[in-house]
This record gives structure tokens, sequence and C-alpha cells, in this order.
């Protein structure tokens, strides 16, 4: 049920299939290519289109995650892009090779597009790496890692009143025991309320509870035009919409409670103009969450990652895309009609993508 | 307060470290290169044999599992007359760097011709692989110091064209 706000695009899209591999602590027995090509095949396999007839191919990827130049090449690898196929690539989670290949099916040049995003970020120092995407010139040289980034955010969440550590805690606790239903999840269990505020911090004020696993992992999916999903798919996810914004990139120009962008994002994807079942919310560390949740204005009855989030596994560079995927695996499973997805990039919550879901 | 003016650049450093794991294909030839073997693998669909190998047929798109065992010597597909000091390379300039299609293989790989001057090296050369003592050995490509003209007769061109 659309009102006078909902986005208007050219051409309605779905996703008509999803694959993920299981995350992992540390990848070693195979490569990007060979993470990929099982995540690939399962994904075009599901669809129904012969990977021939795909129109348009895009990838999310980081060469820092891999620590090689063009390693974005090397992946191709997977495809088996012979006759030559209509190929992209964005050195970002791959949530916006998604946004492309959407932007792409509606300039009417292709009918349907598969995207896929891998990182092996066990390989490296995550958080170190992380120093890199911020001002090289009067950021980065004070090397604030991405956990310590976080903890500023956090201490400005916790200092505005809004929150307690207590809350944060809770974050974490719900992200580990939704994981438990998740067999692709990485952190599962239970964390016992009372006892989590004693233990050491990692950071100040965030405890390790509050930071994301180191992960590895691939993800794809295959989205479609209408006529073309329609054709091949029983029960196509319709991206209602999707959109993504940006704010300053030097967080000290930013209110960090704050995400002007997500709400900006989520108001143009029409967020609100129907109910929402489930979210999920691409929030490494707990504080994120809190602020997502206010900026969507998320009823008190919205389930907040089922899937257990990135705090439950955070495949750098395929998190995002992940949160996409499972929101249309609940949404699949009958569990969810509509649902609102959530990729973030850069550090505190810089830039924000919203995709609102839907079954037929 | 020190003169803005005077700054010009700045310095900033970086230094990443990686734990670097092949995956299993190219571990696999990896661990034949200390075996003094050079390993490839068969597509299941197009039969092309890939060295080094990836796991993945490009072509194709599927996962390539046979492994197939290719000849140290080979042909000269293509070449580059390398006039420019490198850091970490330390050759008389200039020197010959070139595409070699090993017998068996499908693809050729990147090495260095030696023990013949730089501009006597032909598209069609027949080359072969010169190892490191055997006691040298570990799983690298430096176990093969460079690739050095066999005397064989050339290749005629229509034989290694589909291979550029």
């Amino acid at each position: 049920m659309a009102s006078q706000n909902s986005p208007k695009y050219n051409r309605q899209v779905a996703v008509i299939a999803y694959a993920q591999t299981p995350y992992v602590r540390s990848e070693r027995r195979r490569n990007e290519v060979e993470m990929l090509m099982p995540v690939i095949a399962e994904a075009v396999e599901k669809s129904g289109l012969p990977r021939q007839e795909i129109g348009f191919t895009c990838s999310g990827s980081s060469d820092y995650i891999a620590g090689q130049a063009f390693s974005f090449v090397g992946a191709v690898d997977a495809l088996g892009a012979w006759p030559p196929i209509r190929e992209s690539h964005v050195e970002m989670d791959g949530a916006w090779a998604l946004y492309e290949a959407w932007i792409k099916i509606q300039t009417g040049e292709v009918d349907s597009a598969l995207c896929f995003c891998f990182g092996r970020s066990s390989m490296g120092d995550p958080a170190e790496t992380m120093i890199l995407q911020l001002d090289p010139y009067t950021l980065a040289p004070l090397g604030p890692d991405a956990i310590s980034l976080a903890a500023l955010q956090a201490r400005a969440l916790l200092d505005s009143g809004r929150y307690t550590s207590v809350d944060l805690a809770e974050v974490a606790a719900r992200s580990r025991r939704n994981a438990r239903s998740n067999p692709d999840a990485q952190l599962v269990g239970d964390l016992a309320g009372e006892d989590l505020l004693d233990e050491p911090y990692l950071v100040s004020p965030l405890h390790r509870y509050d930071c994301p696993p180191i992960s590895d992992g691939a993800a794809a999916i295959v989205i479609a035009a209408a006529e073309v999903a329609r054709r091949v798919c029983s029960r196509p996810i319709w991206i209602r919409g999707i959109d993504h914004r940006i704010e300053p990139h030097q967080p000290g120009a930013r209110d960090l409670t704050r995400s002007p962008s997500t709400r900006l994002a989520a108001e143009k994807a029409g967020a609100s103009d129907g109910r929402i079942d489930v979210a999920e919310l691409h929030a490494p560390f707990t504080p994120q969450e809190l602020i997502l949740r206010d900026e969507l204005r998320l009823a008190g009855d919205v389930r907040i990652n089922p899937s257990g989030g990135a705090l439950a596994a955070n495949p750098l560079m395929v998190a995002g895309l992940a949160r996409i995927g499972e929101a249309t695996r609940e949404i699949a499973a009958g569990r969810a009609q509509r649902a609102l997805a959530h990729a973030t990039s850069g550090p505190c919550l810089q830039q924000n993508l919203v995709c609102v879901l839907e079954a037929d | 307060m020190a003169d803005e003016s005077a700054i010009q650049s700045i310095v900033t450093p970086v230094r990443m470290e990686y734990t670097f794991t092949p995956g299993a294909a190219s571990q696999r030839f990896l661990l034949g290169l200390a075996a003094g073997k050079l390993m490839g693998q068969r597509c299941p669909e197009c039969r092309k044999v890939y060295v080094p190998p990836r796991g993945a047929c490009p072509r194709c798109g599927v996962a390539t599992r046979d492994e197939v065992e290719v000849a140290d010597r080979g042909t000269v597909t293509t070449f580059c007359i390398v006039r420019v000091p490198s850091e970490n390379i330390d050759l008389e300039l200039p020197y010959t760097a070139a595409q070699i299609l090993l017998d068996g293989a499908d693809i050729p790989f990147f090495a260095l011709i030696q023990e013949c001057p730089w501009d006597q090296v032909r598209m069609g050369m027949r080359v072969e692989a010169v190892w490191r003592p055997e006691a040298e050995w570990g799983p690298t490509f430096e176990n093969i110091r460079h690739f050095r003209p066999t005397g064989e007769p050339d290749v005629p061109f229509e034989r290694f064209q589909q291979h550029l």
C-alpha cells in the first residue's frame, strides 16, 4: 500500500535470489575465488536465470582487506565471464554494488543483475585497516582505529543521556541470542545480563561484547525487473525503495549521536509508507544500533536483526549486503511482509543506505 | 607561532601487515614447486589447463579440481625488454621478461629469460626452466631462477596465437 510519498521509480525491481557463506573467524582453506564460486553458483541457480542471461554484474570488495592491488579483478575468475559480460565494481560494501545494479536496471539498459561481495578481513588487522579510510592529512596520521572511533561515538551517546551502558549490553545480548537461529552466524549464545558491565573495557566505554567479531565471508544476490522476476520467480521480493546518503568525512564535523543521513535515506526510500515487520540494521557496534533505531523511528514491536546482525558476524564489505539478504530471508520464510534493511560505510555511520523490501 | 606557509608537505608512513593464505589451489601449486613440479589444474568443462591455478576456470566459472603436472619447458608467446631499474630486481639492464606457455598448459605465465642476449629473444622461442639446487627449494616460485633457450626449432605463430 503506497502513499503519495512513495518513491516513484521507472521500474519495479525484485530480489529473486540470495546466498551467503557461513561467516567464520578465519577462512584459511580457500582463497577469495574459491570462497565465492559456490555462493555465486547457488545464487544464480536459485534465481532461475541462466547465467548468460543475467544482464549485469557488480561486485563490492576492498583491496585493503585483501592486501592486494586489483584483487577484485581476480574475483571475476569466479564468474565464468565468457562471452564477455558487463561488469562493474565498487570499493565498498556489496550493498552499494546492489545500488549500482538497481540503477542500471532503472536506466533500462539491463533487466537483471548479479551482485556479489567478499572479504577475508582476518588476513589483516581490520580495525587498523579502517584507519586508511580516514582523511589522510589530519586524521589518519593520528591512527584512530575503528574501535577507538566507535568508542568516541559511544561516549558521546552515553553523555547525551539518551542511553546507558545497560542499553548497550542489551543490544549485544539480543544480537547473540537471535544469532542462535542463524546457521551462518559466527558469535552465538547467551550473554549473562548483570555481569556484563563488570567485564573489562576493550576501549572505554566499549566492552568486547559491544564490538563486532572479525569475520570472513562472501554473499551474492540476484535482482531483476518485474517482467523478468515474474517469469522466473514464484515469490519475488520487491525493492520498494532504496536510497543512500552521506555525511561529512571528518567525524569531528558531525554530531556522532545522530545519523541524519540514515533518516534522509529512509525518508527517500519510503520507509514510513507502511508497517515494518523486521529491520536488519548494519550496526557493528552496539551504540550504533540505538542511534539508527532512533533515526528510523522504528516502532517498539519491530523485530531488530533476527539474524544477529553485524555483532554476530561482521565480514567487511559483506555485512551490509548481508542485511538486505537476511531481510529477504525473513520475508521468504513468511516471518515478515515488509522489511527494512540498512547498510553503513565509513567511520561512525558516515554513509548509510536504506532498502525497503516487501513480499507480493 | 610556526610559520604556516613553511609547511609544504607532510609524510605519513603507512604500514600494514597481512597473514596471507593462498587457498587450496595455490597451495597445491606452491607445494608442487617445493617438490620440483609445476602443478596446474584442468577445467572439467572446457578442458583448459591453468598454471598457476586459482581454483576456478575464469572462462566457465567452475571449480577446477583435476591436478595436472605440466612440463618445465615451453614457448615464449610474447615478451618485453626491460630497460628501467627496479628496486627489488637485481639484474643487468636490459633484460627480457616473457610470457611462457608451458607444454601442457593453456595460459602463459610470466618469467625472466636469461642465458640469451636480450635482442635474440623472440616469439615462438623454446625455453626451459633453470632450477636452483634442490637443497634450496621451498614453496616458492623462486625455485626457478629463470628460463633459458633450449635450442629447439621455434614454434610457428599459429600454434600459440590463441594463448597470447
